[in-house]
């Protein structure tokens, strides 16, 4: 169990778009409600109401700023939670068996009841991908909503990620990665899906769309220079040209 | 070896699925209640609602937190303490009633404008409005005054509606969006949408704000302009269109009052009829606008009458193709590059008429005429309150419309579109109502649309009849009532005292006020006699806000998942671009504690005081509660709350007698209700004769309402006129000059009154707030969950200011206005006008408050900016306070805040630091582990 | 990362005491049988105090037997079941050899081998944590049993091997420290290619996901350590656990007391260490966190 399948017949994960994660923190709390009450155990919060509230999420959105020479710092808001990697060192280092990527879809699971709440795992992971719930001693991460994707008590439009079906700007694609003809995959090669912190090896499945070319600068006035040329000038150059326009229409 | 275990990937999800709409905030997106074993296991958005289409924001995904939140309020309580120190008792609601009757009856029978009824996040305006105008009191506004007026008032003044959820861009066919001063808004959700399908399709976002987060981080351009400046960046813009001969002119001829003459005294000429009238080429003669086979002229000067007329659009284009709009004289001030200024002009030229759409439909306009297609161009604009709250605001917003309106992009294919109800002229909204006789209704609706001087709400002696001084010549078109002034002005007794203040769901005492700290002071204030200044407190929460301290009466509202609620066509309506729709909210859970949906206990307290309309003649009650209302109160006949399932036969469509099964019919199809607009009627609405008979159809009007845009205001020129010295009504002499500078019927930019007001030198920055997504105002704070996003809130610093006050990771800093000064945590950041700091709205949090512990870092490291900010301008000299409101509107001018920075020592607590008060509901548990029952 | 008491101790005490069976086993000596014993049952305290105190650091210790199930790819689980069986054979190697009066040569090697191989894959959970450059080196296990065998010898009273094995402890550790200060900086991992934004500039945090207490991820892996609190403790450590005991060695001739003083002061030295070496440890996840 703790081996990592050789292969797996599909590897589901997530695209997500930086060009267009507004940052809202939807899929976080979308994320922490579908899953408190869901596989295994909730997560739990402690001091939720004083003064160092800290809970357990499977999916934490950051914001960084970028900044290159002469051009304006920019905004990344940037959503993280399990990368389903292929490559999973959490998964080799578990000592119970406890963590393991499945053959059927490659998604990175742990078994609960065999969790014995070591931590190594947590420590494998380059993304903080796992949290220990401080309530329950056991190893949480992301599951790929694994009770919903394939959950007959669900629409079958719904049977997605619960952050997926809630992120408001669609800024979140699930999908079969190792599909050519899937969505995700066609955004990936689009818009040239990166890994996150490839030299770590962990062939992450989960993929990011990086930021657009921002267009601050681009296209320059002179390819649009005619659409300002002075047709008038001031006001009663202006009328002349009104009369003339009015006359043609 | 690799023996997986087995799971359950097919677990049960719920019991039963409950439809009802979600209110973390105002955007009113359909949920799905998961129930299971009787609560609340799972929250999702309904796929088919209008307005959200299944997705669902953070606070809305944290709505069983919310509902379950300790902070719940929990039976009505009396005041045993002082004001403001939290201590309460809990009564029944009969005691609760009793009390408030007592209170109120007298001041109903004397004098009932010493009840002043403001309600904040109120969702039920036309119940709220309808109760205080059946009371007689004419001191009821919502919270409009303080939040977004010049937008509101600015798009009904000149589209006939306003951005936010009376309109929104074509997201399907719009190819350029340029976005002001929004961080969030009130159709957050769509706004997140559509910015989505742009971001699909490749469409460019432009996103104008001193601040890159959010919105504007994802926009393929961002314009860091400086606070303030908008107007100026705006008619830079339009110059520039201008001088190019970049402007829609069929379209400003057809839709708008480009061609309509102006007379010297700034008032439209008219035919007997009061019909505006243009010049016609053809018959060389005045015709009223609206005729058909017009040619009319949009330039050149006639003597008509005795007086020298031209058409709107010449002075409009004298006036902005004067060289001093151009973009090299406003691009400094606007801390923006000419070049782009003039390239965004081209950009949007390139595309409104390079890329025109055309859509082969047939529609006919009101003046007969029959088109055989639309043409659209795909340029769009949204704004919020970055424009709109500002002392210039509302001048900025009508600049936006107008350049709206040049390009031709307002209510045509991949432009900016109207939602039912709206678009509504002027013409089809209510003048201002403010005539008080005791024991009687009001003679009208209190909010309206002033259409000149006459419409002012003042006694012959010039003084304000309504306590918060809305309708007056300090703010002639204060569309939405001035809840900010209502608290200081009944604690000055200027214009008078009040005896009951009345609030339902505004946190007045903490977030929603300036100068939070002396309005503590003010609603805990005692006269000689040793009774409070304002002598009685009545408030609506479902939570332990700040503001219940304040009160002497609390009415405890339950969550709004116990409740019934309506969200209604005569309120803010949450139709589509090409559908109307209404929803409701109904108890998908039963309150366990003794609190009553507020609708209901006013409907009842309505009931208790005899007031007309709640009672039949023998006094007994005519609704039971709030569900009955919605059910079977009729504003005219056949129109009500709900506009769906009308009629015996629920077949009817925004207009049929009550429908008894109506509330279930809304709760079978989802909790909502959607009729499509029919194609033909699909755009060019103001014109469009096909969408003006579905509207009387539907009930949204009674007659057909066609009109064209209004690029020039015309109520604006009367009060200009006005404080020319014309005209029976007369402003104090003080504002004239005030009045003629700014009531400009052509948009212009003014200076922000604070910069006027405080030596720039001394405060040289710019301080804002934003909304942060994950939170709504104060409320998010109780919310186990969001908390841990938002917590506190640091001020975010432009690198210029960081390195020139030395400011290293960690430090602290005083923040300092003309008003006061706060100790705050900084934090840098690059993607920030260079001029300017601000931090997240309303995280700060008074000790003892919502449920949280006294030390929560929200209120050791969150802060309030509000602090800073004053309802009055700095002294200038004159023995006057002017209000920190626009002129026009009063809406409050948040941002017009100046201010300067120094380090200040590292420090564990935020400034001002307010004393603690009880919590009436104790406080949360320790740990939580929401939804342990249904996991293994 | 953050610096556990319950796995300092484990690893700390149970090096100790594997370290003391290696010499246990490979010398014995012609110790008496209380001796014998004495010394056997401190080897087998440590290691056992140790392991049991690692319990203490896991969520479900009543579930630990299931550590041992994943010897095939898990360092921890071969750890387990590698340290069992050297107790066992240990306490085999020691019955025999107090209840009999002779060890068993055979035994005492088997132990000795089982108990270095022990250490090693201590030391190899650290080691195999890409994520934890300043750990991902050879020098970690080279670090464990040089403390081991060093520490080992001293409780042994093998004292010119121990200064021996002290001295090149300090070396290893000292390179340790030098390669391990800019391992992060080696490793190639930057807040850059943590995020993917690289290509558009210089990529720094603006807000923490969470503004709450520390989280999860904060209180394990990001923990802060001034550089100077860092530098003094190294200082000490190092001073405690090699220098002085090599100082006193080489001075003073190693009797009962001072024997006795120096295991102490290597005790504590060397917990010293062991809270650096995980207190100084940066994972990458901190870049996520704006911890470069
Ligand atoms: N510095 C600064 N200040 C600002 C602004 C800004 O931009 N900057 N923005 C201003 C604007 S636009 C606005 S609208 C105001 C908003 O300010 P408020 O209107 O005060 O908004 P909230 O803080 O949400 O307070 C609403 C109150 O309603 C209560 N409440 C919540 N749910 C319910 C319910 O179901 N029933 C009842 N009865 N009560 C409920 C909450 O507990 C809270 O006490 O803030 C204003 N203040
Ligand atoms: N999540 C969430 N959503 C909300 C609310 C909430 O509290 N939380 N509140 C609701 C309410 S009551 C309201 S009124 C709306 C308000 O919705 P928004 O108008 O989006 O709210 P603000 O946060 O006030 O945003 C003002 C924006 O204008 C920018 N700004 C400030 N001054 C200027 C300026 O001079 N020029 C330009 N161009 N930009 C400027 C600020 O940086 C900020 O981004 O949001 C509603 N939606
Ligand atoms: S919900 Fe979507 S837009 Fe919001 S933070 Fe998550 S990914 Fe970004
Ligand atoms: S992201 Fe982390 S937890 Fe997820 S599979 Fe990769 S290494 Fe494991
Ligand atoms: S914490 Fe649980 S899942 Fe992670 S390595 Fe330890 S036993 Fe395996
Ligand atoms: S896929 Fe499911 S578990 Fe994973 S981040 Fe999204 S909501 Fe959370
Ligand atoms: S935007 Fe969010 S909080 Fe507001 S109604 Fe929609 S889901 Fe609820
Ligand atoms: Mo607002």
């Amino acid at each position: 169990m703790t081996t990592l399948p050789t292969a797996t017949q599909k590897k589901l994960g997530l695209v997500i778009d930086l060009d267009t994660c507004v940052g809202c923190h939807a899929c976080v709390i979308s994320c922490k409600e579908w899953n408190t009450g869901s596989y295994g155990a909730p997560l739990s919060d402690q001091d939720p109401y004083g003064a160092d509230p800290v809970g357990t999420f499977l999916n934490r959105v950051h914001t960084f700023e970028v900044k290159a020479e002469n051009t304006p710092a920019q905004v990344v808001h940037f959503p993280k939670s399990c990368l389903h990697c292929e490559d999973a060192p959490c998964v080799t280092v578990c000592p119970t068996g406890a963590s393991y990527k499945r053959e059927e879809d490659g998604i990175v699971l742990v078994n609960e009841s065999d969790c014995i709440g070591c931590g190594l795992c947590a420590w494998a992971c380059p993304y903080g991908a796992r949290e220990m719930d401080q309530a329950e001693g056991v190893m949480k991460k992301c599951t790929l909503c694994v009770d919903r994707i394939y959950n007959e008590n669900i629409p079958i439009e719904d049977q997605v990620p619960s952050c997926v079906r809630t992120c408001p700007a669609g800024a979140r694609h699930f999908g079969d990665l190792a599909d050519p003809t899937s969505g995700v995959f066609k955004l990936v090669e689009e818009r040239g899906g990166m890994d996150l912190m490839p030299e770590q090896g962990t062939k992450p499945v989960n993929k990011y769309l990086p930021p657009r070319p921002k267009t601050d600068t681009a296209p320059e006035l002179d390819v649009l220079g005619p659409l300002l040329a002075e047709s008038t000038d001031g006001a009663g150059g202006f009328f002349g040209w009104l009369d003339r326009t009015l006359e043609k229409l | 070896m690799t023996i997986q275990p087995k799971i359950d990937t097919s677990p049960k999800v719920a019991d039963e699925i409950r439809k009802t709409t979600c209110y973390m905030c105002a955007c009113r997106c359909g949920i799905n209640v998961h129930m299971r074993d009787g609560k609340v296991k799972y929250i999702e958005g309904n796929r088919d609602h209008p307005v959200n289409r299944g997705v669902l924001c953070a606070k809305g995904s944290a709505g069983i937190m919310q509902h379950y939140a300790p902070s719940r309020l929990r039976a009505p309580m009396k005041r045993v303490g002082e004001r403001g120190s939290g201590e309460f008792e809990e009564i029944s609601w009969d005691e609760a009633f009793d009390l408030a009757a007592e209170w109120l009856a007298p001041v109903r029978e004397t004098a009932p404008e010493r009840l002043a009824f403001f309600t904040g996040r109120d969702q039920s305006q036309s119940l709220t409005s309808w109760w205080a105008q059946q009371f007689g009191t004419p001191n009821y506004a919502a919270h409009g005054g303080f939040c977004s007026v010049n937008m509101a008032a600015a798009g009904i003044y000149t589209l006939g509606g306003a951005f936010w959820e009376f309109g929104s861009p074509d997201w399907e066919q719009t190819e350029m969006f340029m976005i002001f001063g929004v961080a969030e808004d009130h159709d957050s959700n769509p706004i997140k949408m559509g910015l989505g399908r742009l971001k699909e399709r490749g469409a460019k976002v432009v996103g104008v704000n001193p601040v890159r987060t959010g919105y504007n981080a994802i926009a393929d351009e961002w314009v860091g302009i400086t606070p303030g400046t908008d107007g100026l960046f705006i008619i830079a813009l339009i110059h520039e269109l201008l001088k190019a001969g970049k402007v829609d002119l069929p379209y400003l001829m057809r839709t708008t009052n480009a061609p309509v003459l102006v007379g010297e005294d700034g008032l439209f000429l008219r035919d007997d009829d009061g019909k505006e009238l243009v010049w016609d080429l053809n018959s060389n003669s005045t015709q009223p606008f609206d005729a058909a086979g017009l040619k009319p002229a949009l330039h050149g000067e006639h003597r008509i009458a005795g007086q020298t007329v031209r058409p709107v659009f010449h002075l409009l284009a004298e006036k902005y193709l004067d060289d001093s709009n151009a973009a090299e004289h406003v691009a400094e001030r606007c801390g923006l590059k000419p070049e782009t200024i003039k390239r965004l002009a081209a950009e949007l030229a390139d595309c409104a008429f390079n890329k025109e759409i055309t859509i082969n439909r047939e529609w006919t306009d009101f003046r007969g005429v029959t088109h055989k297609t639309i043409t659209g161009r795909p340029v769009s604009f949204h704004a919020m309150r970055g424009i709109s709250a500002h002392s210039n605001g509302f001048q900025t917003c009508r600049a936006l419309h107008v350049l709206q309106l040049l390009l031709g992009s307002v209510e045509v294919p991949g432009g900016f579109r109207f939602k039912p109800p709206y678009p509504k002229p002027v013409a089809a909204h209510p003048r201002p109502h403010h005539t008080v006789t005791p024991g009687k209704p009001l003679d009208g609706p209190h909010l309206g649309y002033p259409r000149g001087p006459e419409d002012l709400a003042l006694n012959p002696d010039g003084t304000a009849k309504r306590i918060d001084k809305a309708y007056t010549w300090e703010n002639p078109m204060s569309a939405h009532g001035m809840m900010h002034m209502v608290i200081s002005n009944a604690h000055a007794g200027d214009p008078y005292p009040v005896d009951v203040l009345f609030m339902y769901m505004a946190n007045m005492s903490w977030n929603s006020s300036m100068n939070t700290r002396g309005v503590m002071d003010m609603l805990t204030d005692k006269d000689e006699s040793g009774a409070y200044k304002i002598p009685k407190i009545i408030y609506s929460d479902a939570y332990s806000s700040e503001m219940v301290a304040f009160a002497d009466l609390i009415l405890p509202d339950t969550t709004y998942l116990e409740r019934h609620d309506c969200i209604s066509l005569l309120d803010r309506p949450i139709s589509e671009q090409d559908a109307m729709a209404d929803s409701i909210r109904w108890p998908v859970v039963e309150p366990d504690r003794d609190v009553r949906g507020f609708q209901t206990a006013l409907i009842q307290l309505g009931v208790k005081l005899g007031l007309p309309g709640m009672v039949d003649a023998d006094g007994k009650a005519i609704y039971t509660d709030y569900a009955d209302y919605i059910t079977n109160h009729q504003r005219r006949p056949g129109v009500g709350p709900l506009a769906g399932f009308r009629g015996e036969d629920g077949q009817g469509k925004g207009r049929g007698a009550p429908n008894p099964n109506q509330i279930q019919a809304y709760i079978d199809n989802g909790g909502f209700w959607m009729d499509h607009v029919p194609e033909d009627a699909q755009y060019n609405r103001p014109s469009n004769v096909a969408y003006q008979d579905w509207a009387v159809e539907r009930g949204i009007y009674d007659a057909p309402q066609p009109y064209i845009f209004q690029l020039y205001v015309e109520p604006m020129a009367k009060f200009r006129l006005a404080a020319q010295g014309k005209g029976e009504q007369q402003p104090p002499e003080h504002l004239r000059e005030r009045l003629i500078a700014t009531m400009d019927p052509l948009p212009v930019w003014y200076q922000p009154f604070e910069e006027q007001g405080v030596d720039l030198d001394e405060y040289p920055l710019h301080a804002l707030t934003q909304r942060p997504a994950a939170m709504y105002h104060s409320w998010g704070s109780q919310n186990a969950w969001l908390r841990q996003i938002h917590g506190h809130n640091p001020l975010y610093v432009s690198t210029d200011i960081w390195i020139e006050h030395g400011f290293a990771e960690g430090d602290w800093a005083d923040l300092t206005s003309h008003h006061g000064t706060i100790t705050v945590p900084v934090v840098r950041m690059d993607a920030l006008n260079a001029r300017t700091v601000w931090t997240w709205n309303a995280i700060g949090k008074r000790k003892g408050a919502w449920a949280l512990d006294r030390d929560a870092p929200e209120t050791t490291k969150g802060f309030l900016l509000n602090h800073l900010i004053h309802e009055l301008l700095p002294p200038k000299g004159d023995g006057l306070r002017w209000s920190n409101s626009d002129p026009i509107t009063g809406q409050a001018a948040w941002y017009d805040l100046r201010v300067k920075i120094k380090k200040a020592a590292p420090g564990t607590q935020t400034k001002p630091e307010i004393p603690a008060q009880k919590s009436p509901v104790g406080r949360g548990p320790d740990s939580l582990a929401y939804g342990k029952e249904w996991t293994k | 990362m953050h610096p556990a008491k319950s796995i300092i101790l484990f690893t700390a005490l149970s090096g100790l005491g594997f370290g003391l069976m290696i010499w246990l086993g490979i010398v014995p000596g012609d110790k008496g049988t209380w001796v014998a014993a004495v010394f056997c049952l401190m080897a087998l305290a440590l290691s056992g105090i140790g392991l049991l105190s690692s319990l203490f650091h896991l969520g479900h210790p009543e579930r630990a037997v299931k550590a041992l199930s994943q010897w095939r790819s898990s360092w921890l689980s071969r750890e387990g079941v590698v340290a069992i069986a050297t107790m066992v054979v240990f306490t085999l190697y020691a019955a025999i050899w107090v209840l009999g009066g002779t060890p068993v040569a055979l035994l005492g090697w088997l132990a000795a081998a089982l108990a270095a191989v022990t250490v090693y894959c201590t030391a190899m959970i650290y080691t195999q944590m890409k994520t934890v450059p300043r750990w991902n080196s050879p020098l970690t296990p080279a670090l464990f049993l040089l403390f081991a065998l060093a520490g080992g010898a001293l409780l042994a009273g093998k004292v010119t091997i121990s200064l021996w094995l002290l001295a090149a402890l300090g070396a290893v550790q000292i390179v340790q420290w030098m390669q391990g200060d800019k391992a992060l900086g080696d490793s190639g991992s930057t807040m850059e290619t943590a995020t993917g934004l690289g290509n558009l500039g210089t990529v720094r945090l603006l807000e923490s996901p969470h503004t709450g207490g520390p989280n999860y991820l904060l209180t394990e892996m990001v923990y802060k350590i001034g550089r100077k609190h860092a530098q003094k403790l190294r200082i000490i450590g190092f001073a405690l656990a090699i220098g002085l005991p090599v100082l006193l060695g080489l001075v003073f001739e190693v009797k009962h007391m001072l024997a006795g003083i120096i295991v102490l002061m290597h005790l504590a030295g060397l917990l010293t260490l062991r809270w650096l070496f995980f207190a100084e440890a940066e994972h990458v996840v901190g870049l996520y966190y704006g911890k470069r």
